[in-house]
C-alpha cells in the first residue's frame, strides 16, 4: 500500500527527515513513533501529497505521491495535525462539502455522511455548528471526514491529542474496527495508544528512523527486567550483582534497610529464581521480586536515548 | 465542475456568514451613495455633455472603492485557510491547485460584482428622471459595467495573489493595496508626458488605468483595454498559482 524509500526532507538547512524507508501492506494499523519534532508530520504530510520531498520516492497503491498526486488523494483520508476545522459551519454542511471535494455524488454522499455520523457517534451534534462542539467532537468530525470516501489508506495525525480517557478510548475503539478493511496509519507520542492499537510500529528519532516492525517482535528485543527489595548491605548487593555479572542492575531507592533494585535479564532468561536462591543463601530478607514485562515505553526510551548518547 | 461550484459556494458563503460581508457591503452602499450625491448636483446644475456614468466615474469614490475594498474581500481567501489550517485538508483533497485558485478568485469577484450593483439601481433612477438615452443609455451601463468588470478582476487577482504569498490577513490587505495603487498611480505618468510619443511615454499612458475604465465610462468598448485588463488578470492568477505550487517545490 505505502512504498517509500529513502525519503528526505530538508527546510532550508535543518534536515527533517533523512532517508527513510518503510512500506506498509494493505489492511495494517501502523502507529508512527517518535518524540515531537521527530519528522512524523512532515512524513505524513509528503505521503498526503501536501508536501514535496527533497529526494527519494513515495508510492501510495502503485501510484507516485509527487508525479499523480490527485490520484493518490483519490485514495486518501487524511486528519491533519490538531484537526483543523471551519468553525462557521454546520457539522452536516461540513461533510456535505467535504464529500462534493472528494468526487461523492449527490446520493453517495448523503448514504455515506449517515454512515460516517453513525460510526463515530457525531450523530446527536450533526446540526451544530463546529465552533460549537467540544474538542471531542470535533476530533470525531475530523475523522468523520476522513472515513467519508470510504479511502482505502487512512492518516491520522495525532488523533487523540488533548483528548480525555473516555474520548481517547472511543478513539481507540473505532481504528481497531478499521483495521483490516482499510490500511490506517497513526502518529502519536502516547506510548500507551500505539500499543494499544497497532499491529507495527514505525519509530522515528530526529528525522531516522529508528526501527520498524511487528509491535512483539520490536518489544521482546528489549531485555526482561526484574525488581527485588533485599535487606542487605548495599554494598554486598553490589558485590554480588557483578559477580554474577548481571548488565545494568541498577538502585531505585532505599528505605528502612531494604534495598530496592533492577536487574536486567541477560538473554531474556528470567532471573528471578536464581535471585531468589542467592538470597535463600546469603541469609537475605526479600520482600518483593517481580518480573517487568517490558513496554513499548522501554523500548522507545532506550531508542530515543540511546541515540542522545551516542552524540 | 461540482467540485469547482461547491468551492465558490463556500468561498461566497464565508461573506455572509459571519458579518464581515455585510460590512463590506454597506461601507461601498455608503461611498456609492456619496457618489451618487455628487453626480446629482453635477446634474442639477449647468447642461453636461457628459454620461452620468462618466461623471460619476471623475468623483474619487470609484477608486477609494476599488482600491480600498478588493484587498479586502480578497485578504482572507489563502491567508485565513493557512492561518487556520483548513488550507491541509483542502490541499489534500483531490482538488487541483488550479481549481482552489480560480474558485477563490471567482468567488471574490462574484461578491466584488454583488457589491456593485446599488450603482446600477442609482443609473436607473437617474435614467428614470432625465429620460435622455444620451445621459445615460442601456450601451454606456453595459460598458461600464464591463469596465467595472474588467478592473475588478485585476484587482481581485492582485489581491489573491498578495493573500497566498502570506498567512496573515493583514498583511495580504496592505501588501494587495500597495501593489494595487502603485498600479493605479504608476498611470498618473501618462498626464505629464502629454503628447509624446517616447517609449515611456507610451508605456504610461497603456498602463493607465484611469485612461481606460474612461473609455468605458463614455461608452467606448477599446479592445486594447480588455486586453490589458485581461492579461494582467491572467498575470496575478498564474502567480497565485504558483505560489500556491510552491509548497511542493523540491
Amino acid at each position: 500500500m505505502i512504498e517509500v524509500e529513502n525519503l528526505t526532507k530538508h527546510y532550508g538547512q535543518h534536515v527533517a527527515l533523512d532517508g527513510i524507508t518503510f512500506s506498509v501492506e494493505h489492511g495494517e494499523v501502523v502507529g508512527f513513533l517518535g518524540p515531537n519534532g521527530a519528522g512524523k508530520s512532515t512524513t505524513m504530510r509528503i505521503l498526503t501529497t501536501f508536501l514535496a520531498a527533497t529526494s527519494g520516492s513515495v508510492y501510495i497503491g502503485g501510484d507516485c505521491v509527487f508525479e499523480q498526486p490527485n490520484r493518490v488523494r483519490r485514495r486518501i483520508g487524511y486528519m491533519p495535525e490538531n484537526n483543523p476545522l471551519p468553525i462557521d459551519l454546520r457539522v452536516r454542511d461540513y461533510l456535505d462539502f467535504r464529500a462534493q471535494l472528494k468526487h461523492l455524488s449527490k446520493d453517495m454522499a448523503t448514504k455515506r455522511i449517515d454512515e460516517v455520523v453513525d460510526e463515530c457517534g457525531i450523530s446527536d451534534v450533526a446540526n451544530r455548528y463546529i465552533g460549537q462542539l467540544s474538542r471531542g467532537y470535533r476530533q470525531r468530525v475530523g475523522m468523520a471526514d476522513a472515513l467519508l470516501a470510504n479511502p482505502e489508506l487512512i492518516i491520522l495525525d495525532e488523533p487523540t491529542s488533548g483528548l480525555d480517557p473516555n474520548q481517547i478510548r472511543s478513539v481507540r475503539s473505532l481504528i481497531r474496527k478499521l483495521s483490516g478493511k482499510h490500511t490506517v496509519l497513526i502518529s502519536s507520542h502516547i506510548l500507551s495508544e500505539i500499543e494499544m492499537t497497532c499491529d507495527r510500529v514505525i519509530i522515528l528519532h530526529e528525522g531516522k528512523l529508528l526501527a520498524s516492525g511487528e509491535m512483539k517482535q520490536l518489544i521482546s528485543k528489549s531485555n526482561l527486567a526484574v525488581v527485588a527489595e533485599i535487606c542487605a548491605p548495599l554494598n554486598d548487593i553490589k558485590n554480588w550483582a557483578s559477580e554474577i555479572a548481571l548488565e545494568n542492575s541498577e538502585l531505585i531507592e532505599q528505605k528502612n534497610g531494604y534495598v530496592r533494585c533492577r536487574f536486567s535479564a541477560i538473554k531474556n532468561n528470567d532471573i528471578r529464581e536464581q535471585i531468589f536462591t542467592i538470597v535463600n543463601e546469603r541469609g537475605w530478607e526479600l520482600r518483593e521480586l517481580s518480573l517487568q514485562t517490558p513496554s513499548l515505553e522501554d523500548l522507545f526510551v532506550s531508542l530515543t536515548n540511546g541515540e542522545e548518547g551516542n552524540r | 465542475m461540482n467540485v469547482f461550484r461547491a468551492l465558490i459556494r463556500r468561498e461566497l458563503f464565508m461573506f455572509f456568514q459571519g458579518p464581515t460581508g455585510f460590512i463590506i457591503i454597506s461601507a461601498v452602499l455608503f461611498l456609492i451613495g456619496l457618489g451618487f450625491l455628487v453626480v446629482l448636483y453635477g446634474l442639477n446644475g449647468e447642461a453636461t455633455p457628459m454620461p452620468v456614468t462618466q461623471i460619476f466615474y471623475e468623483t474619487y469614490f470609484f477608486w477609494l472603492i476599488l482600491l480600498l475594498i478588493a484587498p479586502v474581500i480578497t485578504m482572507r481567501s489563502f491567508a485565513m485557510e493557512r492561518a487556520s489550517g483548513t488550507y491541509e485538508s483542502l490541499m489534500t483533497s483531490p482538488v487541483g491547485d488550479w481549481q482552489v485558485v480560480l474558485s477563490k478568485f471567482t468567488g471574490a469577484l462574484i461578491f466584488y460584482m454583488i457589491l456593485w450593483t446599488p450603482l446600477l439601481l442609482c443609473s436607473i433612477v437617474v435614467r428614470f428622471y432625465v429620460g435622455e438615452s444620451a445621459v445615460l443609455g442601456v450601451g454606456t451601463i453595459c460598458t461600464t459595467s464591463m469596465g467595472i468588470l474588467l478592473i475588478g478582476s485585476l484587482y481581485v487577482s492582485i489581491g489573491c495573489f498578495a493573500s497566498a504569498l502570506t498567512q496573515n490577513q493583514a498583511v495580504a490587505a496592505v501588501s494587495s493595496f500597495a501593489i494595487g495603487s502603485a498600479l493605479f498611480f504608476a498611470g498618473f505618468f501618462s498626464y505629464f508626458s502629454g503628447d509624446r510619443t517616447d517609449f515611456s511615454s507610451l508605456l504610461a499612458r497603456h498602463i493607465s488605468l484611469a485612461n481606460h475604465m474612461e473609455s468605458f465610462t463614455r461608452g467606448i468598448l477599446d479592445l486594447g483595454a480588455i486586453v490589458f485588463f485581461l492579461s494582467l488578470t491572467i498575470m496575478f492568477l498564474y502567480l497565485t498559482h504558483k505560489s500556491v505550487e510552491s509548497r511542493r517545490w523540491k
